[in-house]
């Protein structure tokens, strides 16, 4: 059986459809790329992962267990903005990975030395080490989002969820985050959801690339139509568009 | 070049903050002087060299019955039921402001509660706290907290509420507790906040404090100034009001200067 499972998943908001039968299986240690038009419905389906809503249908399930009710330690995340906690220093960032889960969220004495100890390693893998005492405000958009990846990882999450963790940089910062992601995941060969509005980047990064869009347009309300997974490519080979559309997908066909 | 961009040099700008207050002291003299050209021992307005001999005489020479500095001891007994009240409130609109910000059950049950209670006028409930807590220092301590407390809450809970999801959602992605995010995400973020809003409340604290001292009290500065006005004595009770003022002001500066010193992360927001 696959990692996560994705079966039948619908979401409505009220009386309106966002997400309608979605369906998806992702092996462990698979890159997948979520890209679609503004507003169809890809942070919808990220929060479904994460547990942080639960679908009005379906479930979803991360190596067999149960659906999640609540994010929870198995599933790290990371958003566009507010990924880090502007109160702690980056150092205090990464131990808060490991510290959190504790009942007071704390590390004492010698575990507190030995956390400091790896986050610090984990800093330098970040290209951060020189700025653990700053506060996030003082770090550039790029290196905010390489804390906020290094603290979600320091957690050790079975899967790990990105809602377009690059979208306000900009290109050439863009460039060295997708380095340090991919060198990251080939360390680690965490299963990877990654949001993104950036088609290359989602082909360049992903093994497999989902897109979400409408099946079917109703002329008279198109409101009433969820979006749902219409492509769904394999991105392997150096990122090279290998453009298989797999069976079972809804294909939007021409009237 | 449009006015809203010309700025004033840095002795220009010393000289535009001291003008209102010279401004304000020339009227004074000027208007002192002409009432006591006509009469003599106008009360009115005591010239300012006489406001300055009476606060000396007030911060130096003991009572003659009690053997004490009236200015100093009622200063000590304004200034502990102050931060009594204040300190008191802060620490209750933390607690509610975290408990109503972070729990929906809560929210559920207080919210409300708190926007409607906000809204009892403090000074009219104040015979019921006499009658209820006695003519003691606890009535006029529980006016402060009953005039500020559900401000603060609201003010708190509010902030509490605008921390932005993702990083609520983030603290539980990383195994935190409801008990974690609300010590190590929301209290500290809430702390500066809380500065803030204790700024802002320390008027309507003073307020409070000295309209419960002019009502009953044997001592306090709020009670001094309305002993002395039966006698006409301006020059006491200016020389209060300009205590109280620099008072409220000092305040005003230790918390702008502890939100900076130990809230270093506010400077830049992300
Ligand atoms: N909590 C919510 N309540 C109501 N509508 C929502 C909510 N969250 C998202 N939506 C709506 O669902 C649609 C999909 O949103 P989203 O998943 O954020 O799209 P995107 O693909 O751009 O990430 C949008 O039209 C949005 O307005
Ligand atoms: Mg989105």
């Amino acid at each position: 059986m696959s990692f996560v499972t994705a079966t039948n998943i619908f979401q409505s908001y009220g009386r309106r459809p966002i997400l309608e039968r979605v369906n998806v299986s992702v092996e462990e240690g698979e890159f997948i790329s979520i890209v679609g038009a503004s507003g169809c419905g890809k942070s919808t389906f990220l929060r479904l992962l994460l547990a942080q809503e639960t679908p009005t249908k379906g479930e979803i399930r991360i190596g067999g267990e149960e659906p999640a009710r609540e994010p929870g330690l198995d599933r790290g995340v990371v958003f566009q903005k507010y990924s880090v906690f502007p109160h702690m220093t980056v150092l205090e960032n990464v131990v808060a990975g490991e510290s959190f889960r504790r009942p007071w969220g704390r590390f004492a004495g010698a575990e507190k030395r030995a956390a400091r100890d790896r986050a610090m390693e984990t800093l330098t893998r970040c290209g951060l080490d020189h700025m653990a005492d700053a506060y996030p405000a003082a770090l550039s958009g790029g290196m905010q989002q390489r804390l906020a990846i290094g603290q979600a990882l320091a957690a050790k999450p079975r899967i790990l969820l990105l809602d377009e963790p690059f979208g306000a940089l900009d290109p050439g910062t863009r460039l060295s985050m997708h380095a340090f992601l991919m060198d990251l995941r080939a360390e680690t060969g965490m299963t990877v959801f990654m949001v993104t509005h950036d088609l290359e980047e989602g082909f360049k990064l992903g093994d497999r690339v989902l897109v979400f869009d409408k099946p079917r347009w109703d002329p008279t309300d198109p409101d009433i139509i969820g979006a749902t997974i219409t492509y769904d490519f394999d991105a392997r080979n150096g990122g090279i568009p290998y453009q298989t559309i797999e069976e079972e997908t809804h294909v939007l066909h021409p009237a | 070049m449009r006015l809203i961009n010309r700025h004033p040099g840095i002795v220009l700008r010393a000289a535009l903050i001291a003008l209102p207050f010279v401004l304000l002291f020339i009227a004074y003299a000027l208007g002192s002087q002409a009432r006591l050209a006509e009469n003599p021992s106008d009360k009115l307005m005591p010239a300012p060299g006489k406001i300055a001999e009476t606060a000396v005489r007030l911060l130096t020479e003991p009572d003659r019955r009690s053997e004490k500095i009236l200015f100093w001891y009622d200063t000590g007994a304004s200034l502990l039921r102050l931060t009594l009240g204040v300190g008191i409130s802060a620490a209750l609109a933390v607690i509610f402001g975290l408990l109503i910000g972070l729990l929906p059950y809560v929210r559920a049950t207080l919210a409300g509660f708190v926007a409607v209670v906000s809204m009892i006028p403090p000074l009219a409930v104040l015979p019921i706290l006499f009658i209820v807590f006695g003519l003691g220092e606890l009535s006029k301590v529980v006016l402060i907290i009953v005039g500020i407390l559900p401000f603060l809450i609201r003010d708190l809970s509010g902030r509490v509420l605008e921390i932005p999801r993702e990083m609520i959602v983030k603290a539980e992605t990383l195994g935190a507790s409801s008990l974690v995010i609300a010590l190590r995400v929301a209290l500290p973020q809430l702390l500066p906040r809380l500065i803030q809003a204790v700024r802002l409340s320390l008027g309507p604290a003073w307020l409070f404090l000295i309209a419960a001292e002019a009502i009953a009290s044997e001592q306090g500065l709020g009670y001094r100034i309305f002993l002395v006005r039966r006698f006409l004595a301006m020059d006491v009770i200016l020389t209060y009001v300009i205590w109280i003022t620099f008072l409220a002001f000092m305040m005003d500066l230790l918390l702008r200067w502890v939100s900076r010193r130990f809230f270093p992360w506010t400077e830049a927001t992300l």
